[in-house]
């Protein structure tokens, strides 16, 4: 890591830093204030959120801080609890028990030591391609053809979202960008920091403002004051932030309202999931929040995005 | 082969964490340093393992599964981790030419203190079924030690994650929920009793996670 990149990564943590011990008093007073008349779950839920993202963030830096190998193994990670979560929803036959252990201990490992080698050819197409024709196949040998299609079609959209498309965070490491040698870790940092940036406003305006909800039967917690509110600011602050990235100021506010953009559908096409399966959260693992995927489902729709808008138009 | 034993007993509790998440939920009681048989549904032979690593560790060393002789005497390894690792009370289910009768043996146990942990269907269950009736044996062991809390649990999930026969689990999450203690009430006949201990351990399969 050279110098400049490790002092442009210090300022954003310090910065997020703050703005979590800014968070976290607000929350306290909030909740001193309440105490009286009885406490609000509202007001416990987000006392118990901002304290998951001290973990989460602290997580993220040290990974970030550690370089390559540190962000490729927490993602691996987050890929493997989020697959873990995604199977204990879906995962309802037998004949599907090769599979899925291929999925978990052959797919998932390989396609992270491909980001970790670097062979975007390989790493591109190995899920969409090699997976996809492979676990049908794996499938089929054990026999049985009830609801074959769709246990075949979970497996691989499992595949693609907990593990191929997450997968495209640590991936940005991968792209040579002239001029911006050696500063690709700050692709992750802004990715990821609109992605929750966004989704913490789209939060606190539908929480202030909200009246209006844009998906009554997928999330009643989405709403239009929240969404709008949320995805500007977020641009704004993606726009803000053009300094450690490759982009010019308008352009990064245009890339972080596509990322924002993403994210946010992205959350409503895994809410539809939720509902279809009658669960309200993905899992219980990070207090105040729900399961990995609940906290990842924007990141992972922006990822791959991000990545190829960032490859085709700076990349060498 | 002793040293190794503790540090075996903590790898495999790490393994089932990382395969299930484990999550325990405490639905009418909690984890308290009170004498206890835990009873519960059976359908893995990771079961004992599971309900084990959902306990907090405090509570984990005085607490010994139930598990079958015939299982596990049937080679060194088998013994070594059942009785060395999980220190389990191997009782002899065969009725002809048995040395001791199961109920002496998980009397003493009790007597020494331990909680224990109870699989009253006496067998896994591989029907569709979700709880099989319960062996006596636990009629017995609530007479004997009216003092000891009976807590019913109902272990979810773990069946995908490690179907009967599958050498390799899937990671699944499961949880496993204690619920309020049963006891032997005045004028429970053994019927009564056991239909009573079943019902509490099936009510928690429904109950908000």
């Amino acid at each position: 890591m050279t110098a400049t990149v490790g002092a442009d990564l210090w300022r954003v943590l310090l910065g997020v830093f703050a703005l979590l011990v800014v968070a976290t008093a607000i929350g306290r007073v909030l909740h001193a204030r309440i105490a009286g008349q009885g406490g609000s779950p509202v007001i416990d839920n987000l006392n118990a959120r901002i304290d998951a993202w001290w973990a989460m963030v602290a997580a993220l830096a040290i990974a970030l801080l550690m370089g390559r190998i540190g962000v490729v193994l927490l993602f691996a990670l987050c890929s493997f609890a989020a697959l873990r979560e995604f199977v204990t929803l879906t995962h309802r036959n037998r004949a599907d028990h090769w599979a899925l252990a291929v999925a978990f201990f052959v797919i998932l490992p390989i396609q992270y030591v491909l980001i970790w080698a670097d062979w975007y050819g390989l790493y591109s197409i190995f899920i969409p391609v090699y997976a996809f024709l492979l676990l049908p196949i794996v499938s089929v040998l054990g026999g049985r053809t009830e609801d074959f299609l769709t246990r075949i079609a979970e497996t691989q959209w499992a595949l693609m979202i907990c593990v191929f498309c997450a997968s495209h965070v640590p991936a940005l490491l991968s792209l040579r960008i002239p001029g911006y040698e050696g500063r690709s870790i700050l692709l992750i940092v802004f990715l990821v920091l609109v992605v929750q940036i966004s989704d913490v406003l789209q939060y606190v305006w539908g929480k202030l403002f909200g009246r209006h909800p844009v998906a009554p039967t997928l999330s009643p917690s989405k709403t239009w004051e929240g969404f709008v509110g949320g995805t500007f600011s977020a641009a704004l602050i993606g726009a803000a932030l053009w300094w450690i990235t490759p982009f010019t100021p308008f352009a990064a506010g245009l890339i972080a309202l596509i990322i924002a953009l993403m994210g946010f559908l992205g959350g409503l096409v895994m809410s539809a999931i939720k509902r279809a399966h009658g669960v309200k959260d993905w899992g219980h693992s990070i207090a105040g929040h729900g399961g990995f995927i609940d906290r990842l489902d924007s990141v992972v729709f922006a990822a791959p995005i991000f990545f190829h808008l960032t490859r085709y138009w700076y990349a060498a | 082969m002793r040293l190794i034993a503790r540090p075996l007993g903590r790898l495999i509790v790490f393994f089932a964490h990382i395969i299930t998440a484990v999550r325990p939920v405490w639905h009418g009681t909690g984890p308290t340093r009170v004498q206890r048989i835990y009873i519960a549904n059976h359908t893995s032979n990771g079961d004992f393992v599971l309900l084990w690593a959902a306990l907090p560790p405090f509570l984990r060393a005085a607490v010994r599964p139930v598990a079958a002789a015939d299982y596990w005497l049937k080679s060194p390894l088998r013994r070594f981790i059942g009785e060395d690792v999980f220190r389990a009370v191997l009782i002899d289910r065969t009725h002809e030419n048995r040395s001791e009768d199961p109920i002496e043996v998980m009397d003493r146990a009790l007597e020494a203190g331990t909680s224990l942990i109870l699989f009253p269907e006496g067998t896994r269950n591989d029907t569709r079924a979700d709880l099989l009736p319960f062996k006596p044996g636990l009629f017995h062991l609530a007479e004997r030690h009216p003092k000891v809390e009976i807590v019913p649990v109902w272990i979810a999930n773990l069946n995908r994650a490690m179907p009967k026969g599958e050498i390799i689990p899937i990671p699944v999450i499961c949880s496993v929920t204690f619920g309020a203690p049963i006891r032997l009430e005045e004028g429970d006949d053994k019927q009564t009793f056991l239909d009573r201990a079943r019902g509490a351990v099936l009510m928690l399969k429904d109950s908000p996670a």
